[in-house]
């Protein structure tokens, strides 16, 4: 029997690769979440919702998607259980010298992240996918009203709540994640890394704002 | 000053081990931390206890010898220094101070805290060398290196194998001393060589003895008594890619 080993620099490798390509996905679901405040008859939103759901590209990505997904949590899950095992006895006093105050809490703030979205995946793809969704017509044609699901979504005082909790994580996530990813891929220089880490706190603040806005913007309105 | 001190301690490495706290008076805040634990075990001694173990040998910051895990620190509460180079002047009267034994699963406690880090040295046998025969010892300069990689590659070699960046680590990790071995020869013609079998070669021996895995926490380069950058360990990461790409595979 062969054992199939990666190494410990392998795994961080293809960590950070699926890590950007699933920040790639965030960036396209929020500016497609963005339509949902410009538009108050929602056809811009359920057009792109529409469009997501039937383009043959984007089916297709979608399975690559998945994968990232898969790929990420289980990686991300096996290089903390071998992390917690390389240390069996814990310090009785705890350190707090790391330079990257988020990179302590990637497990936690991932597995939140992780219910959030079996949940949210429940609520919007699920139901999409099943069919379980009223329809809108409009002059331009008739579709599937996911901006109504959504909204009525929003208007939930809990839902939001939670929402914006798992999304702040999210923040966190990505704040350690960005910057983290480069230096996983040997990608750290003295004149870029700086630029690199203050673009990822920037990117980050503006992602996670942009996504929270919507269900506060919704339920205040 | 007068101390409390808490430290661990262990018989051997199938004890349990525990904690044991004991007073220290009259510490001069000139004295140095291990100077201090001299005094604590001079009195040990003379109480017919047994002395608290710890590593130590030069005394000078550049053996590597000393350990100590002070207060939540690898090497105590200073930066760039090791626990032989730290004073206590660095400490309030009356404090308690709690001071563990590296803790990792490759640095078995021998005894009270002292740990065996011979797993740093397995390392080493694994690639941390140059096996090309260099012949006598060439004339200065007839290899040109640039001045930046020679004071990149003497930076990298400044690394003493304390254990600090391990210990330091969240994950006990052991990427910036494999890191900065690497680096010292990847950045040298000399090294050149066998850089693509010593990367490979260092990290699945480091893999294998149980370190755990680099989170870019960067908690090593601010314990490492050093300061050795990370960015060694973004090269060794380089390094290690361009070597499982494009390194031809063994017949």
């Amino acid at each position: 029997m062969t054992k199939v080993m990666y190494a410990s620099i392998t795994k961080k490798i293809v960590m950070s690769l699926m890590g950007l390509f699933l920040i790639t996905f965030l960036v396209v679901h929020l500016s497609l979440n963005l339509l949902i405040l410009f538009d108050k008859s929602l056809l811009k939103f359920n057009q792109a919702a529409h469009f997501m759901a039937t383009n043959p590209v984007i089916q297709l990505f979608q399975w690559v998607l998945f994968l990232g997904f898969v790929i990420h949590i289980i990686l991300g899950v096996v290089l903390q259980i071998q992390n917690w095992m390389a240390r069996p006895i814990r310090y009785e006093r705890k350190g707090s010298s790391e330079l990257s105050y988020f990179s302590k809490f990637m497990i936690h703030t991932g597995a939140i992240v992780l219910i959030f979205l079996v949940i949210h995946f429940a609520n919007f793809f699920i139901k999409a996918k099943t069919g379980h969704i009223d329809e809108i017509t409009y002059d331009q044609g008739t579709y599937e009203n996911m901006g109504q699901l959504v909204v009525t979504l929003f208007k939930d005082g809990w839902y939001v709540a939670f929402y914006v909790v798992a999304l702040l994580l999210l923040g966190f996530h990505l704040e350690h994640g960005f910057q983290s990813a480069f230096q996983s891929l040997g990608l750290n220089h003295t004149k870029y890394t700086p630029v690199i880490k203050a673009f990822g706190t920037v990117f980050t603040i503006v992602l996670t704002l942009g996504f929270i806005a919507i269900p506060l913007v919704i339920y205040f309105s | 000053m007068d101390l409390t001190l808490k430290i661990w301690r262990q018989a051997s490495a199938n004890d349990k081990g525990r904690f044991v706290s004991y007073k220290v008076n009259n510490v001069s805040a000139d004295s140095s931390f291990l100077e201090m634990l001299d005094v604590l075990n001079e009195d040990l001694v003379i109480k017919g206890e047994d002395p608290v173990a710890f590593d130590h040998d030069c005394r000078e910051g550049i053996c590597g010898a000393c350990s100590l895990y002070i207060n939540g620190r690898p090497h105590g509460p200073d930066r760039g220094i090791t626990t032989c180079q730290m004073h206590m002047r660095h400490f309030k009267d009356g404090e308690t101070i709690t001071i563990e034994p590296w803790r990792a699963k490759p640095f078995p406690v021998i005894k009270d805290l002292m740990v065996d880090r011979s797993a740093f040295d397995k390392i080493i046998q694994a690639g941390g060398f140059i096996s090309v025969r260099t012949g006598g010892v060439p004339d200065a300069n007839a290899i040109p290196i640039p001045k930046r990689d020679a004071d990149l590659a003497m930076d990298a070699a400044a690394c003493i194998g304390c254990g600090a960046c391990v210990a330091a680590c969240k994950n006990a990790s052991a990427m910036l001393f494999v890191a900065a071995k690497v680096s010292q020869f990847a950045l040298l013609p000399q090294g050149r060589v066998e850089a693509k079998e010593r990367v490979q070669k260092m990290v699945a021996k480091m893999d294998e003895l149980g370190f755990g895995n680099c989170t870019n926490t960067y908690a090593c380069e601010a314990e490492c008594p050093k300061e050795i950058s990370v960015a060694n360990i973004a090269r060794m990461n380089r390094e290690f890619l361009v070597a499982k790409v494009a390194a031809p595979k063994d017949k």
